[in-house]
């Protein structure tokens, strides 16, 4: 079946490709394969993965943005859907933008009304064409998936020795496996060149210089990456989607750059613990014994944390908790991916609590918070967290390079040496000296008869002496309040961006959202709606942020979770009005897009009646 | 409760340790625990065998859970850094200390509800990963700090100071620990320091997750008449295996004992644990038959107390882990940090 219709998506280097197959079925190389090719190509892509809770079987998507402006946001909607899986083939149809394309399997017939009239048909018959080459099964199975990406290089110009290279890259030190996967890719792109017509699809890429000199990383490698150039030598671990590979990264780092070559013994220590529970323990104990330690986890992680979360915020322990945050509650969307954290983790624990809280925007922050994390760790005796997202965690995302200033020193905070205790200095584990709120503790071992003390998790005096006396427990709730507002100057400032003219709107995200945020501010623009944006990169919030609100008499606040945590957490922290915070809210597990953050904004601004704040009220 | 330091007065004529350390340079704060509560009578052995040892205070770090016996470690060794962590999880936290740094003398502290009961899966963990330390449960059988429920540890038909009957199957934590890997294991009776502060310092001088199950009754709530933790039942019912003398150095031994009654044992750091063997046939370097023997004779209501099982070869986690010779929180950037070029290089693999 091959119809044509008169309204087609016509389209060089800006348009989405969704392929829809089954889990399981080696569908996830050619499908990177195809995505690499166009960054090859010099045309910025910017792909997700949509994968289901399950190892084999079930439905997965893997989308891919070709956007050559360098938008890496979801946009919203798909051009192309490559549907390889009968399963789901009415929902992905529905998907396909009206004037777009359908890429199917016509090995086996269907009747016109498994078809959509607003949709360009391209039937392929793939089953068959893999059927009469090999006779093995697995390999009939596998190579199909290069088979449809021979099609699309043939149906979109993409230059045919670029896949080649990539996989002679793919499979180098397996050189069996080039040919088959070569020839699997010739077959699809002469069946798109000598059999299809040469005008079926209006989805074309052109060689651009678009992408620079950015790399391509996932948010847990490069956060991975960061542990290990922030000198983390003990991490402790247990399995949970989104952040397993984070810890598997940096097992594999270490393995690379911190084993001692000529003892072959390692400069770090990785322990898979029985739970969680177990995870942050072993982390606390790290860090209370000097040493830089961290976990990555996810949300029932956090859960299971937060006891000892609290003994190492009352404490004063180092630790370093990294987030990839997942759909919740319990075990909600455990593979898809939400923002909802933040008042589990900025609260963690019973009694008062306030911690500090890290948000990355993309795999390069990833690296340079979980290395600043380390370094705020030991400064300020705490837990810190750094809260990512399956979005950045578990994706590929072009990014500026990660960079390392080989000046720079590990900051062990305020830990006092043996030559310290000898010079005769006050040693109290929780005397406030420097008027800061962070105190200067020694580590077990120091001094053979002075610096020792008991850390406990029950309240004392500032020598660290068990004590229920109400004003010592004031004393220290105090300063770890003090200590707080310390933090505001040490974590990473908000960033903004005016827009081309002065308005009284405003925009607060973070996180993962940005990529969409940077392309919903363009889109705005063009209507003639304006707003300003602040991205908020930690937790405390600065001054900044009070300064940014009381600029705007709206400040639309975007997140993807359901309570509007972040606004939360601005209205009781920052004791800004409800009134002034309009929360825009995505939280059905897929990233958020450009289009959502739009048109959320747009409907909620009345026209272009945009006005600076001196201007008078909205109405 | 209020914070009391013990005034160090020093008499002139206190036996002093190697270190010129007299006994008392071992002791902690005064303890709030219930006069006669048995883990007063473990602090008093840990700080004996310390002392005896010549082991530098500050060079142990001693971590403990939630409990009576985990509050324990601020009334020894008070020049060493202690850390009171959170209910049933100590085993973690030391598992993390240690893994910062080896070179410290690790000392677990715990109760039998703080590892029998919520810590059992960090108790196991900790022992199957060969962490080097020594760790003592002072087993009661009840929860002394939250007045006398019972812990997985108190026997089945024992009866609660209140009257109430434990129907549960008890936790044994020995018979636990030697499946679990433990490579030294012993139970001990607080009433019982002769026996007790030998085989701490075994313990102490072992490589590898050491563990001691001390039966500590608790005057309390624990030691009336049909508790199978309480002073008289423990002393009517106790059989030792053996009887330990530890020697720290092998050229120390002296042969006191003829062939066939005397098991010698070299540990890793030369130290000697000479087993007079009490019970025939008994080999403490047979696990399977440890075991074995102890629940044969628990069926029989029969406590066995001694060094039960030692491998004097094992490793410790960071044997398995192969962990640098230098202390992890000692490594600086020079040896952490790849490095800027490593970086630039990885970037440019990255497209
Ligand atoms: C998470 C948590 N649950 C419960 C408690 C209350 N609690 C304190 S000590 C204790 C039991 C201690 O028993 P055990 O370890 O046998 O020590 P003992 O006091 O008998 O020496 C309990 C349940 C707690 N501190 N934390
Ligand atoms: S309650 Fe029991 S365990 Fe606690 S101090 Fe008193 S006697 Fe010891």
């Amino acid at each position: 079946m091959s119809h044509r219709i008169v309204k087609r998506i016509e389209s060089v280097n800006d348009f989405v490709v969704k392929f829809a197959n089954v889990n399981g079925s080696g569908s996830a190389s050619a499908n990177e394969m195809f995505a690499r090719s166009l960054l090859r190509m010099g045309v910025p892509v910017s792909p997700r993965n949509i994968f289901p809770s399950n190892i084999q079987g079930l439905p997965t998507w893997y989308e891919v943005r070709v956007n050559e402006r360098g938008y890496l946001g979801r946009r919203g909607g798909v051009d192309l859907m490559v549907a390889m899986n009968p399963q789901t083939w009415d929902r992905d149809l529905q998907e396909i933008e009206s004037g777009g394309y359908l890429l199917y399997d016509s090995s086996k017939p269907l009747p016109p009304s498994r078809f959509r009239d607003d949709v360009n048909v391209i039937g392929v018959p793939l089953t068959e064409m893999c059927a009469t080459r090999y006779t093995d099964p697995r390999e009939r199975q596998l190579l199909k998936n290069i088979v449809y990406v021979g099609v699309l290089a043939a149906l979109m110009g993409i230059e045919p020795e670029v896949i080649a290279t990539l996989l002679g890259e793919q499979y180098k030190g397996k050189a069996k496996l080039i040919q088959p996967n070569l020839d699997a890719f010739m077959m699809g792109l002469h069946h798109g060149r000598d059999v299809l017509e040469s005008d079926v699809l209006g989805l074309r890429v052109e060689r651009r210089d678009a992408v620079g000199k950015r790399i391509f990383i996932e948010g847990n490698a490069a956060a991975a990456l960061g542990c290990v150039y922030g000198g983390a030598t003990v991490c402790a671990w247990y399995p949970i989607t989104p952040s397993s590979s984070l810890a598997e990264a940096f097992q594999k780092y270490c393995a690379k750059y911190r084993v001692d070559k000529a003892s072959g013994t390692n400069r770090y220590a990785i322990v898979q613990a029985e739970d969680e529970i177990a995870s942050i323990g072993i982390v606390v104990g790290a860090g209370w014994n000097g040493a830089r330690s961290f976990t990555a986890t996810s949300g029932p992680g956090v859960s299971l944390m937060t006891e000892f979360i609290g003994l190492a915020y009352f404490a004063e322990i180092p630790a370093t908790i990294i987030n990839v945050q997942r759909g919740g509650p319990s075990t909600g969307m455990p593979t898809r991916t939400q923002q909802a954290d933040l008042l589990s983790c900025a609260y963690a624990s019973h009694g008062d609590t306030k911690h500090v809280l890290l948000f990355p925007e993309d795999p390069r922050e990833c690296f340079d918070f979980a290395a600043a994390a380390l370094d705020l760790a030991d400064r300020l005796q705490t837990p810190i967290f750094v809260m990512t997202d399956l979005d950045i965690g578990m994706n590929h995302r072009l990014c500026e390079p990660l960079q390392w200033d080989d000046k720079r020193r590990y900051d062990r905070g305020k830990v006092m040496s043996r030559a310290d205790l000898d010079a005769g200095r006050d040693f109290g584990r929780y005397l406030d000296v420097d008027g800061d709120g962070i105190p200067y503790r020694t580590l077990p071992g120091t001094h053979p008869e002075r610096g020792a003390y008991f850390t406990r998790g029950t309240t004392r005096d500032a020598y660290a002496r068990y004590s229920e006396a109400g004003p010592d427990y004031l004393y220290n709730v105090e300063r770890l309040l003090r200590k707080f507002d310390t933090a505001k100057a040490m974590v990473p400032q908000p960033v903004e961006r005016r827009a081309a003219r002065p308005t009284r709107h405003g925009v607060i995200y973070f996180g993962s959202t940005s990529p969409a945020m940077a392309e919903a501010f363009d889109a705005l623009h063009a209507r003639g709606l304006h707003v300003d944006l602040l991205r908020v990169r930690a937790f405390p919030f600065s001054e900044a942020v009070d300064r940014f609100v009381a600029e705007h008499e709206t400040v639309f606040v975007i997140e993807q979770n359901r309570d509007a945590q972040l606004r939360t957490m601005l209205m009781t922290e920052q004791e800004i009005a409800p009134a002034r915070l309009v929360p825009i809210l995505h939280f059905d597990g897929t990233p958020i897009t450009a289009r959502f953050i739009t048109e959320a904004i747009a409907e909620r601004m009345p026209g272009a009646n945009v006005q600076p704040i001196k201007g008078g009220l909205v109405a | 409760m209020t914070y009391i330091t013990k005034p160090k007065l020093h008499h002139p004529t206190l036996p002093k340790n190697t270190l010129g350390f007299t006994r008392r340079d071992y002791e902690g704060k005064v303890s709030t625990l219930c006069a006669g509560c048995g883990h007063d009578s473990i602090s008093a052995a840990l700080i004996q065998a310390c002392w005896e040892l010549d082991i530098e205070p500050h060079r142990v770090a001693k971590l403990s859970g939630i409990g009576c016996s985990s509050k324990t470690p601020d009334y020894f060794l008070g020049n060493s850094h202690g850390f009171n962590t959170v209910h049933g999880r100590m085993p973690s936290v030391l598992t993390g200390a240690n893994l910062a740094n080896r070179e410290l003398l690790y000392l677990g502290v715990s109760g039998d509800g703080d590892s029998a009961s919520i810590g059992l899966g960090q108790f196991a963990h900790a022992m199957r990963r060969g962490v080097n330390m020594t760790y003592i449960v002072e087993n009661n059988g009840v929860y002394g700090l939250t007045k006398g429920q019972f812990s997985a540890t108190a026997d089945q038909g024992s009866k609660s100071k209140k009257g109430a009957i434990n129907t549960d199957t008890p936790i044994d934590l020995v018979s636990l620990a030697l499946q679990l890997g433990a490579s030294y294991v012993a139970r001990s009776f607080s009433g019982d320091k002769e026996q007790l502060v030998p085989l701490i310092k075994g313990a102490l001088r072992h490589r590898g997750a050491a563990f001691i199950d001390v039966i500590s009754p608790c005057v309390a709530f624990n030691n009336h008449p049909g508790s199978t933790k309480s002073y008289d039942y423990v002393r009517a019912h106790n059989e030792a295996v053996n009887r330990l003398d530890f020697m720290p150095r092998r050229d120390a031994i002296s042969a006191s004992y003829s062939p066939g009654e005397v098991i010698e044992i070299t540990q890793h750091d030369g130290s000697l644990l000479r087993l007079r063997k009490l019970a025939v046939g008994y080999d403490p370097g047979d696990r399977l038959a440890a075991m074995n023997h102890i629940a044969a004779h628990e069926a029989r209501g029969e406590i066995l107390t001694g060094l039960l099982y030692v491998n004097g070869d094992a490793d410790d986690l960071h044997g398995h882990l192969k962990t640098v010779a230098t202390p992890l929180n000692r490594l600086g950037e020079a040896e952490l940090c790849p490095g800027a070029g490593v970086l630039a290089a990885l970037n440019a693999e990255l497209v």
